[in-house]
């Protein structure tokens, strides 16, 4: 049984027309299915391999060379939420926001709440400095943060699935 | 100056400035269309006199950079748009993304033309998911409206963009590192030569250009190379290697003011005029302690150093490594430049590819020194142990691949020579800063 659905696969196939070649497809299709399966299994990496026509350990080197990519031991919560630890953002408070954050949530960076749902980790410089702190939800960013804003928030995505 | 204009910001203001239909109301795609009824080499020509010198980071003049394709190349030829924008209290390129889109792939068709490209790929950070959107849509709208396609505004050129997102490693900014990113495999930058020009993405002739040299670009054939070149700081006499500070650029200012933003003025505007004017004043009415003039990677300026003028050449001369990406981040005389510092260091030991020796363990041990610094366990020779490691690492000392390790190195250099006493007195004291996140948590 393969895990990577008929629906995923014809998405990926449908970036081949981008790219002169379908290694290059790589890391879309990595997005793609960490996206839907919120980890890329060890299956999952060599059907992707199998579409790319590339070696499994070729697509397994591009993910875990980015550490943004979950396995299966250490898949995602349901929303991911970065906190900022750069230097703006460390200035105002960033440091402090996710340490405060990691306390309410009970959770160390990294981890996920015994929910299922939200993942916390730390991010460096998210390119909104001009509103530090700031958090990403997923892949959005929200400005000028304290940990009561951030929490209501994070409820909110609790409260939705 | 009183009458300065901003024009790569001028629509951001407007409530619809991402649509095609306002952009067009604004003039947008007149200047593409003048630039497809030149030949490529006049507009490269029209690039090159305006003075343009690449937004990302190192400065390099644009139309110089264009020249460095092969002649008569059969292609293809590849335009890889830098949008990865990842160094510290860098912003600007996500404002010019996410307000006005059209006005970036209005820059990218010219520049296209200009080097006979039919096909460019925008790297988007994954963070800028926004920014990727907003694109997306532009995109969209482009194809539906004959810009992008197979007959760009009714010529015979076509042209195909595509948005490529990245997963989170500021090394896929390095351009190389970008490169094989884009090519499916780990961002590990290549050694040069062959440079990009030459062989890049795809084995084929590539330039590489950042979001806001491209928006400039657009600018300029708009409103002519002369336009662009009427402002900011001409060459430094004294400097042979400076060619000269043209235009206006996008000025990022964060920290500690009380209006961190970003705007736009004339090439060499001082770090104390954009505090003052621009950013509010030092917040809670303290004074600056040290100012970061262009991105962590180019160490710091000193409370008696903010009235150096903010262009290529400026910072340089007060010992930074450049003006970088002109990103401007404040701190306070409350601020321990020892917190900073080990900030920095955490950033670079966690962004190091890994590549080469000398920067993956010089930014591992920078870190792990500054650590312990904090930790209350610091001693006096770890000073020069620190400036000893640094001294070691990066392109300048040749050491190592990409520039990332000039940049980490830079400022533990930097800051020791500027801030001695303070880094001393710490240490001496035996003080420890408190770190607020559980233990475990790096
Ligand atoms: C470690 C490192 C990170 C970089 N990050 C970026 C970046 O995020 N965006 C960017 O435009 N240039 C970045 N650069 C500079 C690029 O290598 C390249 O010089 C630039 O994109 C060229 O475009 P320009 O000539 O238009 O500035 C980086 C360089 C280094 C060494
Ligand atoms: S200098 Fe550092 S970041 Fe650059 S290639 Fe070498 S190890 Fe990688
Ligand atoms: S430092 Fe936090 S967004 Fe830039």
């Amino acid at each position: 049984m393969p895990v990577l659905s008929e629906a995923i696969r014809e998405k990926i196939r449908e970036q081949f027309p981008k790219y002169p070649n379908k290694r290059a497809v790589t890391l879309p299709a990595l997005h793609i299915v960490h996206d839907e399966y919120r980890q890329v299994s060890l299956d999952a990496i060599r059907e992707i391999a199998e579409l790319l026509e590339l070696h499994p350990s070729e697509v397994h080197d591009t993910m875990s060379f980015y550490q943004f990519f979950r396995t299966e031991k250490d898949p995602l919560g349901n929303h991911r939420v970065w906190v900022c630890r750069s230097i703006s953002c460390m200035l105002r408070g960033g440091e402090e926001l996710l340490g405060e954050l990691c306390n309410r949530l009970h959770v160390k960076p990294g981890e996920t709440t015994s929910d299922g749902k939200v993942t916390l980790e730390f991010a460096e410089c998210l390119g909104g400095c001009d509103g530090a702190p700031c958090l990403l939800v997923n892949d959005e960013c929200e400005m000028n943060m304290t940990p009561d804003s951030a929490m209501t928030l994070i409820d909110g995505l609790r409260a939705k699935s | 100056m009183a009458q300065f204009e901003p024009t790569l910001l001028a629509r951001i203001h407007k409530p619809d400035s991402p649509a095609l239909a306002s952009y067009r109301a604004d003039g947008g795609y007149e200047a593409l269309k003048k630039a497809l009824g030149m030949a490529p080499v006049d507009v490269i020509n029209e690039v090159k006199n305006s003075g343009l010198r690449g937004r990302g980071g190192a400065g390099f003049p644009c139309g110089l950079k264009w020249t460095f394709l092969p002649k008569d190349h059969p292609g293809p030829i590849y335009l890889a748009v830098n949008a990865d924008e990842s160094e510290p209290a860098t912003f600007n390129n996500r404002i010019l993304m996410e307000k006005d889109p059209h006005q970036l792939l209005e820059g990218i068709a010219i520049a296209c033309h200009a080097i006979k490209s039919n096909s460019a790929y925008i790297y988007v950070r994954y963070e800028y998911g926004r920014s990727y959107r907003a694109m997306q849509a532009a995109i969209d709208e482009c194809y539906a409206n004959g810009i992008l396609g197979k007959s760009v505004l009714g010529s015979d050129f076509s042209l195909d963009i595509r948005l490529h997102r990245g997963a989170a490693a500021y090394i896929c900014g390095e351009e190389t590192g970008l490169i094989e990113s884009l090519e499916g495999k780990r961002a590990w930058p290549r050694i040069k030569p062959p440079f990009p020009a030459i062989e890049g993405l795809f084995r084929k002739p590539t330039i590489v250009n950042n979001v806001e040299t491209l928006c400039c670009v657009k600018q300029i054939l708009q409103r002519g190379g002369d336009w662009f070149k009427s402002m900011g700081v001409p060459p430094d006499p004294n400097n042979p290697r400076d060619a000269g500070s043209y235009g206006p650029k996008l000025y990022c200012i964060s920290g500690h003011v009380n209006n961190p933003c970003c705007v736009e003025l004339p090439m060499g505007i001082t770090a104390r005029q954009l505090i003052e004017e621009h950013g509010g004043g030092v917040w809670k009415g303290r004074q600056a302690k040290a100012v970061v003039p262009g991105g962590i990677s180019m160490g710091f300026m000193s409370a008696s150093e903010l009235d150096t003028p903010l262009d290529f050449n400026g910072p340089g001369k007060v010992g930074c490594l450049g003006l970088g990406t002109a990103a401007v981040t404040v701190i306070d005389d409350q601020t321990s430049m020892v917190d900073v510092l080990f900030n920095c260091a955490r950033f670079f030991a966690h962004e190091s590819c890994g590549q080469c020796t000398p920067c993956r363990e010089g930014t591992a041990w920078m870190h792990k020194i500054l650590n312990r610094v904090r930790a209350g366990h610091g001693e006096l020779r770890d000073l020069d142990l620190l400036v000893e490691v640094a001294s070691s690492m990066g392109i300048i000392p040749g050491t190592t691949i990409c520039g990332l390790s000039d940049g980490a190195a830079w400022p533990i250099k930097n800051a020791i020579k500027k801030f001695r006493s303070e880094f001393e007195d710490y240490i001496k004291s035996g003080r420890k800063s408190v770190d607020p996140i559980p233990a475990g948590a790096h």
